[in-house]
């Protein structure tokens, strides 16, 4: 409520005009938009991503070359004009396969994503609202799958998950990467739960389930906004280290991990194998870590990036 | 205050020692040891492949709990944590490994650790300056590179570097140079060349991710109002940001870093294998390319301990810090 009115300060002084204008208060979405606006790191965060989704879907057909074919007069070729990102050792086109890699490591991270925070939210909410048993056996769990790091138990499972597709791959990342966030939510949770309007509604008599996905969960929105997109960094990062090191997604399927595994063995004598592929990796991670980072500095303006 | 960090302790250690149970439990029904016997050629007699098996533990009829028994019995009977699939004993191999993946880990992590929080609070202090956007949006980058990334960038560059000045500076392949021989002072001084690039490598990840969180917290500190209350009564700016500043931003990092272990030792494993160490990283690929329940487990409980050590390692930095949980 406070910082509420501090912000309507705010903006009154910076915009005046406007506001006279409108005459309606801003709304807290428009607030955060606004906030939003003034940060040059959301602008090239932004940018930067939508630049890297667009190439992911119009690179394929910039090249003549697919992601079999082989340009046998051209092996182990540097960057040219015919190839922009050089040919490996068997003349296949760099570019077309980065293209090709960079579409299965988003897909497979935006969805991994999107499913992590969404078990996260579910977990940790019923466990701060049920209280009791629940959750201590549910922060028990949590904690259980903390002692060991996710990486390892996803080698570890890899057997499982190998035989199967790349879509395999992503439930398993989703499913052990929620706890950490599932700790938040039941926190923020158990403080929520005894607030007037979530008492009004227990006492009307409406069932749990309509109580967390209407008054709790948007409540916490704007955490598991975050949560999303510092995930999908995060779930991007898992699935190349696995699929590098030979647990993730399997040939013939090509991602951004498989793709620099390739291009390690000859990184030293052919950079542009491992260089160019790594490069849209880290400015598409990189992308999406400024528009996190811009995210929670806008939702939450006490955090601690933006105390004066 | 020893009453609250053994209280802790034995929480963590029955959680890792669950976790090690399931991790064998989900290793024995996951893997197929069978695989590398069925696989030879010629291939062996099926009683000698039983004999094998059995002697691994994981005779595919007896079921998977008594098998977990069995190996639990021997760790604690025994301390043996069974056989590899080349047949050597499992503590052996771990003995021989860990300690090149324990000085890789414990360098990175505690210089990590050290630059990463003085970076912070020199970000903090000097908020919105040029140095601080610039180590802000280095730490970005680097969080934003997966370490095998950051790993093979940094052997590039070293290549890069001894082609341009012609002598071999900076090796990398390896813990150390194959078939070396001389003094003590030629084997260290090996070693340590061997290590820069790793722990380089480590280092820029842990300072990284701590920077961030120490200059969030700093600055939250900043704005309160004992720091203000110290400089009225009369202490210097030095002082007063070290005594009462930096002292309480500690107390929430000690938290975080126990949080954070886990990813800088799943960082410094796929380093070593990065740099072809023969560490405890390549020891778990190993075991589950080749179907070996036991190297599996146990270096499951390498990781297990390891995290559990760190996080009363923490817990003791934390009730150090923090007066109202000493008493």
């Amino acid at each position: 409520m406070v910082i509420a009115q501090q912000e309507a300060v705010e903006v009154s002084l910076d915009d005046e005009q406007t506001i006279t204008k409108q005459r309606r208060p801003l709304s807290r979405n428009g607030l955060v938009w606004r906030r939003l606006r003034g940060m040059p790191r959301f602008w090239v965060g932004a940018i930067a991503f939508a630049a890297i989704v667009l190439l992911s879907i119009v690179g394929p057909f910039l090249t003549p070359w697919s992601i079999t074919d082989r340009d046998i007069y051209n092996m182990g070729m540097g960057p040219t004009l015919r190839h922009w990102f050089g040919t490996n050792s068997i003349g296949q086109d760099i570019f077309a396969q980065t293209m090709a890699g960079l579409q299965k490591s988003l897909i497979i991270g935006l969805v991994a994503g999107i499913l992590g925070t969404l078990l996260a939210a579910v977990i940790g909410s019923v466990a701060g609202y049920v209280g009791g048993v629940t959750d201590k056996v549910i922060s028990w769990f949590t904690h259980l799958l903390l002692v060991v790091p996710s990486f390892f138990i996803l080698i570890l499972l890899s057997p499982l998950f190998k035989s199967l597709s790349w879509v395999a791959l992503t439930f398993f990342l989703a499913i052990f990467s929620w706890m950490i966030m599932a700790q938040v939510v039941r926190n923020q949770t158990r403080s929520l739960r005894n607030r007037d309007f979530v008492r009004a509604a227990r006492y009307m008599g409406l069932p749990t389930r309509k109580i967390l996905s209407r008054h709790i969960l948007p409540n916490i929105a704007s955490l598991l906004i975050i949560d999303v997109t510092l995930g999908i960094v995060s779930m991007i990062m898992s699935e190349t280290s696995l699929s590098y090191f030979g647990f993730g997604v399997q040939k013939p399927d090509v991602s951004l991990g498989t793709l620099l595994a390739d291009g390690t063995s000859a990184a030293l004598t052919r950079p542009w194998l491992f260089v160019f592929p790594a490069g849209v990796l880290i400015v598409l991670l990189f992308a999406i870590s400024l528009i996190g980072d811009a995210l929670r500095d806008a939702i939450d303006p006490t955090s601690g990036a933006n105390r004066a | 205050m020893t009453l609250y960090v053994l209280r802790r302790f034995v929480n963590y250690a029955i959680l890792s020692l669950i976790a090690t149970c399931m991790a064998y439990v989900l290793a024995s029904s996951i893997f197929r040891p069978g695989d590398a016997f069925y696989g030879k050629n010629p291939r062996p007699p099926q009683s000698s492949i039983d004999a094998s098996l059995a002697q691994l533990g994981q005779s595919p009829d007896v079921p998977v709990i008594a098998r977990l028994w069995h190996w639990l019995v021997g760790l604690f009977t025994q301390g043996s944590l069974g056989i590899t699939i080349g047949k050597q004993p499992v503590v052996e191999e771990i003995i021989a490994r860990s300690g090149a993946s324990l000085r890789l880990l414990l360098i990175g992590s505690l210089i990590g650790a050290v630059v990463g929080v003085l970076l912070g609070v020199w970000g903090a202090v000097r908020q919105y300056r040029a140095s601080d956007q610039i180590v802000t949006y280095g730490s970005f980058l680097i969080f934003a590179t997966p370490t095998f990334v950051v790993g093979v960038l940094l052997m590039i560059g070293a290549t890069a570097l001894n082609n341009s000045i012609g002598v071999q500076l900076i090796t990398f392949t390896g813990e150390y140079s194959a078939g070396i021989s001389g003094s003590w002072w030629d084997l260290t001084l090996d070693r340590a060349v061997h290590l820069l690039l790793p722990t380089l490598a480590l280092i820029l990840m842990s300072a990284a991710s701590y920077s961030r969180y120490q200059r969030s917290v700093m600055l939250d500190v900043l704005g309160a109002d004992y720091i203000r209350t110290a400089r009225s009564k009369g202490l210097e700016r030095g002082p007063a940001l070290f005594r009462h500043g930096v002292r309480i931003a500690l107390i929430p990092m000690s938290t975080f870093f126990a949080y954070s272990f886990g990813t800088l030792v799943a960082g410094s494993a796929m380093l070593e294998i990065v740099f072809s160490w023969r560490g405890m990283g390549q020891f778990l690929l190993q075991a589950v390319n080749t179907n070996d329940v036991n190297a599996a487990a146990g270096s499951t409980l390498f990781v297990a301990i390891l995290v559990l050590l760190s996080s009363t390692f923490s817990e003791i930095i934390y009730a150090a810090l923090d007066p109202r949980v000493r008493s």
